[in-house]
């Protein structure tokens, strides 16, 4: 079995897999319970400043989007920060960090942006041994109305600022949670990382409406027959996730950036996947509220087992393996040449690979009689779609011409050379090579 | 002339060879890749599952089924090994319908349960035939443990100790290690030598020896076996067939059913199993299931499953019901046999109608037999066993018995269900105990 051993900045938890500050880690009740399922650590959820706490609707908090066989895809909230007295977390979060040491405690913070509302609590967070803190700059409804939560984050100038009090007034490492809700994840990035962060984490969740309710013509979920946007979260804002990553990954100044990867992890292969696209750690969130805190064992047996498979003794070994082959769209090579074959023998006929290339694409299918289905190379642009419709996974794939070797679309033998758009002919703004 | 379904007496090769191997393949074969994924996607992970609580091995149903899906059928296996080291065998026998799958909530919901069965045998023949044994021993114990009996619950015992570092010894009267999982299974459950094949595989964690030929009784005895090793584990299973009683039973053809099952098992070729044109199987259990199924498979004309009680009563599922009478067996119930008739070779079996109660009506029916299976219940053999009751070793928790530093489970066990799966939950239970005991 590989060691899951994880260090974030500092913080250790025995496996890589931490839940995000959400409505599993509002209470010591639930915490205790998913360290004894065997998770490596929790982000607790939202402490807002001193005083009475924030209320929630007392109607539906959540919606959702079903794929096939009602598999929950997609979770939308309008769930606030903890509704609990700040003094009932606290001692909480202090008794559980008491009983569980080698677990990572990091608590999730959300205070008017006033230099004084961050001074008067984090004391207080410090006070309970937790392990790190976590600045909500996400969170995008009902709190953002109030100047707080995605209004900081969407601002890079507050984000810079509010790190800065934050690095300023604790020992404790601090994490930025950034909102997707921006035009470029790059700049709060930054703005964090300026104000002295020592590492970002995201995606918080993004604004949505997950259905509207044609009877009563109202989004959902409704409240007295009005509903508003909440924040979607769950496997359909991975691929969102990823991306925003794989961004702060690549990006020179943000590259030593820590981050830790949040968004729809739902199976080790997410959290690797997070992982090799620059994540130091992942945040869970959805997959635990859909499955219950048993999932986390399919994650560790199966991060394990892939790694021991492809040789990693630790988590960092992977960590950013992948994020030197995320490039710019003008450095892919266009001369690499793939065509699709579709395996007979694995091909249930249902033609939906044919239908899709013929209305949509390429017309580069051809269909028998007796419903043999062949890719026409000479129309083929390896655009992938009729891999991507085929229900049975492997039967279509894509094989690489070799160099030589005739691509009967163009008439031209496959160069065995690199060469992208920086350098092609009908760019007109292309370089000859010196 | 070759023989045919219609060949009188009881004759080889009814069938041609293409017919026989198609009869006897696989019941139910791995499932692709695909399929799996398939069927794994079903599964709902459920909170405290029933599927788990209705395994007697209590595999962690829902977690193994989870790494199918995610594409870690090697971590599935682990998670399916750990509870049960013969899961491989247990995918293929398990009488699921009434354990895993009846309980499952899509059973419930839509009367289509997740083939938790399947899926366990594509979990496990994953790892089994990438040669992987993923248990390791503990540094060993010198401490020496006697199992009596390689089937299913000595195997599981010995693996357990073997893999807490003990030495053990498994004495087999036999002269293979398996027991029923090898000589007592019907043919199509457990093809291509798998149960030879997984007995391999468990010795892998080394530790074991096996020696066959050797049966409590003969040159074994308890007390020397208690002298000699540090604790004693008893899985002898149940020797002894039970007579049905009636006039005429000594007749040529009337037959064992297990003797049936077993000389099906250990041949290399079908057409030399002989088998009558009308065969009349005496049970309700899944021996006579087996019996009369495999009956059919080599190409008797007509057999029929005769049971003394009602349907419902019977012991064999209703799945293995349905599957005798898809595959041609006629099944007559509320009946008991009277008398075999015949001049030295059984000709006739004559049954009396009898209701759920055994009340004989007074009307009987004779149905014509040139071969006749007893399968009405197996009773435990030898001399010198720990305390009876009701026909079994008595075992307390864990498979104490009533002689100190003795354990026993399996059928030979007071308590349990004749279950292969059972079997296995007690030897791994008594191995824990005994390594409790030898660790004290």
């Amino acid at each position: 079995m590989a060691n899951l051993q994880s260090n974030f900045v500092g913080i250790k938890s025995p496996n890589p897999f931490w839940l995000a500050s959400a409505p599993p880690t509002d209470k010591e009740y639930n915490v205790r319970r998913a360290f004894e399922a065997g998770w490596g650590g929790v982000v607790w959820k939202t402490l807002g400043e001193q005083g009475p706490p924030v209320v929630n609707v007392n109607g539906p908090r959540y919606g959702a989007i079903y794929g096939a066989d009602r598999r929950l895809l997609g979770l939308n909230n309008i769930e606030l920060i903890t509704d609990r007295p700040l003094e009932i977390n606290l001692q909480e979060i202090k008794a559980v960090k008491r009983d569980y040491p080698d677990r990572a405690v990091v608590v999730s913070l959300m205070v008017p942006c006033e230099e004084e509302a961050w001074k008067a609590i984090l004391p207080l967070v410090e006070e309970t041994g937790a392990d790190g803190i976590e600045l909500n700059f996400g969170c995008p409804h009902g709190m953002a109305e109030r100047g707080m939560g995605a209004a900081v984050g969407q601002v890079p100038e507050y984000v810079e600022m509010v790190t800065r009090w934050c690095k300023a007034n604790t020992r404790m490492p601090v994490i930025v949670k950034l909102t997707p809700n921006i035009t470029n994840v790059l700049n709060p990035a930054m703005a964090a990382m300026n104000g002295g962060a020592d590492a970002v984490s995201l995606i918080n969740t993004i604004n949505s409406i997950t259905g509207v309710d044609l009877d009563v013509m109202a989004p959902m979920p409704t409240i007295d027959g009005k509903g508003t946007h909440g924040g979607y979260c769950g496997p359909a804002v991975k691929p969102i996730a990823m991306n925003m990553v794989a961004e702060i990954a690549r990006n020179a100044e943000t590259a030593t950036l820590p981050i830790s990867g949040i968004g729809g992890v739902t199976t080790w292969r997410d959290a690797a996947e997070f992982m090799a696209l620059g994540a130091g750690n992942v945040q869970v969130c959805t997959a635990a509220m859909t499955y219950g805190f048993k999932i986390v064992e399919e994650m560790i047996s199966g991060l394990s087992q892939w790694m021991d498979e492809k040789g990693h003794t630790s988590t960092a070994d992977f960590v950013g393996m992948a994020t030197p082959n995320v490039t710019d769209w003008q450095y892919l090579n266009l001369n690499h040449v793939t065509k699709a074959v579709i395996n007979e023998d694995d091909c249930i006929k249902c033609g939906r690979c044919y239908a899709a290339c013929e209305d949509t694409s390429h017309q580069a299918i051809e269909m028998t009689e007796d419903r043999v289905f062949k890719v026409k190379d000479d129309e083929c642009v390896a655009c992938n779609l009729c891999v991507n419709v085929c229900p049975v996974e492997g039967c279509i794939t894509m094989r690489t011409l070799e160099p030589g070797e005739m691509d009967e679309r163009t008439g031209q033998p496959v160069s065995g050379e690199y060469g992208n758009w920086l350098a092609h002919p009908n760019n007109p703004s292309a370089q000859a090579a010196e | 002339m070759a023989n045919s379904p219609l060949s009188e007496g009881i004759v080889g090769g009814r069938l041609g060879p293409d017919q026989l191997a198609e009869n006897f393949g696989d019941l139910h074969p791995r499932l692709g890749d695909h399929e799996a994924l398939v069927a794994a996607d079903r599964c709902y992970f459920c909170h405290d599952a029933p599927c788990m609580t209705a395994c007697p091995t209590d595999i962690d149903i829902p977690l193994f089924i989870r790494q199918i899906a995610t594409g870690t059928p090697e971590a599935a296996a682990r998670t399916i090994l750990n509870q049960n080291i013969l899961g491989g065998m247990c995918a293929r026998v398990c009488p699921t319908e009434t354990l895993c799958e009846e309980v499952c909530v899509r059973e419930v919901a839509e009367g289509k349960p997740v083939e938790i069965g399947r899926l366990q045998r594509y979990a496990t023949d994953t790892l089994m035939q990438a040669g992987v044994h993923p248990f390791e021993r503990a540094a060993a114990t010198g401490k020496r443990v006697a199992v009596v009996g390689a089937g299913p619950a000595g195997l599981a015992a010995a693996h357990r100790l073997a893999m807490h570092g003990h030495e053990v010894t498994v004495f087999d009267a036999r002269a293979k290690a398996g027991g029923l999982n090898e000589f007592g299974i019907a043919t199509y459950k457990s093809v291509d030598d798998f149960a030879a094949q997984e007995v391999d595989w468990l010795l892998k964690i080394g530790g074991i020896a096996i020696e066959t030929g050797k049966a409590l009784g003969d040159d074994l005895t308890l007390e020397a076996l208690k002298a000699d090793y540090d604790a004693v584990f008893l899985g002898i299973g149940l020797g002894g067939v039970n007579a049905l009683g009636v006039e005429g039973e000594d007749k040529a053809g009337v037959l064992d059913a297990v003797d049936f099952i077993e000389d099906l098992r250990q041949a290399s070729d079908m057409a030399d199993v002989p088998i009558g044109r009308d065969v009349v199987v005496i049970g309700g259990g899944m021996t006579a299931v087996d019996a009369a199924v495999q009956a059919k498979l080599l190409g008797a004309l007509n057999v029929s499953l005769v049971y003394r009680r009602g349907r419902e009563r019977m012991n064999a599922s209703a799945f293995e019901q349905d599957l005798a009478a898809s595959k041609g067996v006629r099944i007559i119930t509320n009946a008991s046999p009277k008398a075999v008739i015949g001049n030295g070779t059984v000709r006739e079996i004559e049954f009396e109608y009898t209701d759920d109660d055994l009340k004989p009506t007074g009307q009987t029916v004779r149905l014509a037999a040139d071969q006749v299976f007893k399968a009405i219940g197996q009773t435990l053999e030898g001399a010198d066993l720990p305390e009876i009751e009701r026909g079994k070793i008595q075992v307390g928790d864990a498979g104490r018995t009533s002689v100190a530093g003795v354990w026993a489970g399996g059928d030979c066990a007071s308590g349990g269900d004749d279950l292969t799966v059972t079997a296995v939950a007690e030897g791994r239970d008594a191995a824990e105990d005994i390594h409790a005991a030898l660790s004290a």
